[in-house]
């Protein structure tokens, strides 16, 4: 058989009729545009989002007392952790910089302007762990430390509200739970709120001042510290949960009574959840690709039946059932590849544009371009197989006087 | 006439239809020459066998018994790609309602025998198709669609059609049947022109006097060939044209 020539045949009765081939690829266009739209941004808010979060500190990783949640009944209500771990866990190779979290909720006035806020009781090494710097004035001292100094570091969130006249905040002193504090230093725009936290709304502080001034306790509420490389952040885990576990002595086959999460598996954690809603969109959108193929077959047995003649025609003057085959099969191909390289465009621009919408970047990863390329090859040939093989056994003489 | 080659050798062909309870029997044993530049008429009434007839010798169907033999090929020896093969090489069809592909040049449709010969390439395929079309004297409406033609004009595209393989005999169903008087005669005129020229033709029809533009006619009744004479007093298609009063549309 001369493909070549069955390939012409093809295309020349798809050019014959440019608005029905339009139309019946409209559905794998609109199919293929949308699972190649919601698999971009499904990649772009992934990176998004990593990025993010990444910000944080990739090499983080927190230590909270309390056992994870098994089912309803959470017993962490009496263990806690103690300056007396973190110094154990520090003694550890893998940690970069380490510093206790007392943490609490509070009301903080300035003037006649008051914000309701957080503020994290640390040490100085809390603002590397979390990749924070200084944007004006300075860190507290040691000696700040030791001395209970009321001092502290507000974010930007917290200086706008508070200094609405556009003042300078550092020196000046605020309330914070009606204990006056002394600004230091300001945080720089650490830029949009990222998992429902706004990284510019806290205050930080020395942890000694927040646990006994503010609190009134003498345990610390969590530790937060960077391993040395975040590829070791797996390892450095087990480790820290055996130093906590013999601290804390734990016997053997009893549940920890800390929880350690590093910021790699948090990562991860919402890459797979992430993961999970791309494919769930990407499969509601491969529902519109399957509905294009059956239009495809729907119009290609339209087509067979429409022209019965034709076919009687091209076998008469030689055409064998195989030739016949072929053309209607080249026919559906040609309609999906078609439909579906538009789609692949279409689709790239709607990602682009609703990317720059959302202030997401999105991402067409080739895999997702091969993937619907070859369902569309696939639906073609599926769907353009059952009224192929209908032409193609179609008695001559009864197609030819067909009317 | 004797020293000519023999095309169509048909012996003891039978043709029945079975249609659950009743058998038809459509042709109950047919013998039949056809020679070499022969004009053949295969006449009858409906329900004679003559369509059946013609199926069979344009080999788009197969007999129940019997021989066919198109050009030294036994059909009965070949499976239905190999039919294929021979209606693309052997045989040129021409039906009543020209069936011409629409939206398609009338160059375009003259070409798609050769679409379904694989020796023959694009240039070859062209200029066989303008040659054909040169051939029934419609060389400058080459680039017409179907619907840009009058009737005679799309039945010339599709006896250009069936010549464009150089068959070994042109089969024609009721090739005037939906033409008036005048366009009849030119097409009549035309196939009497082919014939000349040495080509095979055999054309059916139930009009007695389309037949007798013919060489000989083989009627059909009942299945059977009742009568296969040749014509005593043909006519001269190009003749009755020019004796034809002109109308006023022409």
């Amino acid at each position: 058989m001369n493909y070549l020539n069955t390939f012409k045949i093809a295309l020349t009765a798809i050019r014959r009729n440019k608005l029905r081939a339009f139309l019946t690829m409209l559905g794998i266009i609109i199919g293929v545009a949308s699972v190649i739209a919601m698999l971009a941004m499904g990649e772009g808010s992934k990176s998004y989002i990593k990025n993010q979060m990444s910000g944080l500190g990739t090499n983080l990783v927190m230590i909270m007392p309390g056992a994870e949640a098994h089912g309803p009944v959470r017993s962490s209500g009496t263990s806690k952790l103690e300056m007396s771990d973190l110094e154990a866990i520090a003694r550890n190779q893998y940690v970069a910089a380490i510093s206790p979290l007392v943490q609490s909720s509070a009301q903080v006035v300035y003037g006649n302007n008051n914000w309701s806020t957080s503020i994290y009781g640390v040490t100085q090494e809390y603002l590397p762990i979390k990749n924070l710097v200084i944007g004006s004035g300075r860190v507290f001292t040691e000696k700040e430390l030791h001395a209970l100094e009321k001092v502290c570091i507000i974010g930007q969130k917290v200086a706008t509200e508070l200094f609405t006249q556009g003042e300078d905040p550092l020196g000046k002193t605020i309330r914070v739970k009606n204990t006056p504090f002394k600004v230091i230093g300001v945080l720089p725009d650490k830029g949009t709120a990222s998992m429902g936290q706004d990284q510019n709304d806290v205050i930080i502080a020395p942890y000694t001042t927040v646990q006994r001034r503010l609190l009134s306790i003498d345990y610390i509420q969590g530790i937060n510290l960077s391993v040395t490389d975040d590829k070791d952040s797996e390892a450095a885990v087990a480790e820290f949960k055996q130093i906590l576990r013999r601290e804390h002595k734990i016997k053997e086959g009893d549940d920890d009574d800390f929880n350690i999460m590093s910021q790699s598996e948090m990562i991860s954690t919402v890459s797979t959840v992430i993961d999970a809603l791309k494919y769930l969109l990407g499969a509601i959108a491969g529902i519109s690709l399957l509905v294009g193929g059956i239009g495809i077959m729907n119009i290609m047995f339209v087509s067979v039946t429409e022209r019965t003649r034709e076919i009687g025609l091209r076998m008469s003057v030689g055409g064998r059932g195989n030739d016949i085959l072929m053309q209607f099969l080249i026919e559906a191909a040609v309609l999906s590849v078609l439909g579906g390289i538009i789609g692949i465009l279409i689709g790239y621009l709607l990602a682009t544009f609703a990317g720059s919408m959302l202030g997401v970047e999105a991402l067409v990863r080739p895999y997702s371009v091969v993937l619907s390329f070859s369902v569309c090859v696939g639906i073609g040939l599926f769907f353009g197989w059952y009224p192929a093989r209908k032409a193609a056994n179609l008695n001559p003489i009864d197609a030819i006087r067909y009317e | 006439m004797s020293e000519k080659k023999i095309i169509i050798e048909v012996k003891n062909l039978k043709k029945e239809y079975d249609l659950g309870e009743v058998k038809v029997h459509a042709l109950r044993g047919i013998n039949l020459q056809i020679k070499e530049g022969e004009f053949v008429a295969i006449m009858g009434t409906s329900g004679s066998g003559k369509s059946t007839m013609l199926n069979i010798l344009g080999c788009l169907d197969r007999p129940s018994s019997g021989e066919y033999i198109i050009d030294g090929v036994p059909m009965n020896d070949l499976n239905k790609n190999e039919l294929a093969g021979l209606r693309n090489t052997k045989l040129g069809f021409v039906f009543q309602s020209y069936n011409l592909l629409s939206r398609t040049t009338a160059l375009e449709n003259v070409e798609l025998p050769l679409f379904y010969n694989p020796k023959i390439r694009a240039k070859e395929r062209r200029e066989r198709a303008i040659a054909a079309l040169e051939a029934v004297g419609l060389a400058d409406r080459m680039h017409h669609m179907p619907n840009q033609l009058s009737g005679g004009q799309q039945q010339r595209v599709a006896i250009a059609r069936s010549l464009v393989n150089d068959p070994v005999v042109i089969l024609a169903d009721e090739a005037t049947g939906n033409l008036d008087t005048r366009t009849s005669y030119e097409i009549m005129s035309l196939f009497q022109k082919l014939n000349e020229e040495g080509k095979t033709i055999v054309f059916v029809t139930h009009e007695p006097d389309i037949a007798r533009f013919t060489s000989r006619q083989v009627i059909f009744r009942d299945g059977h060939v009742i009568s296969k004479d040749l014509v005593k007093d043909r006519l001269s298609a190009a003749k009755m044209l020019a004796e034809l009063p002109v109308e006023e549309d022409f």
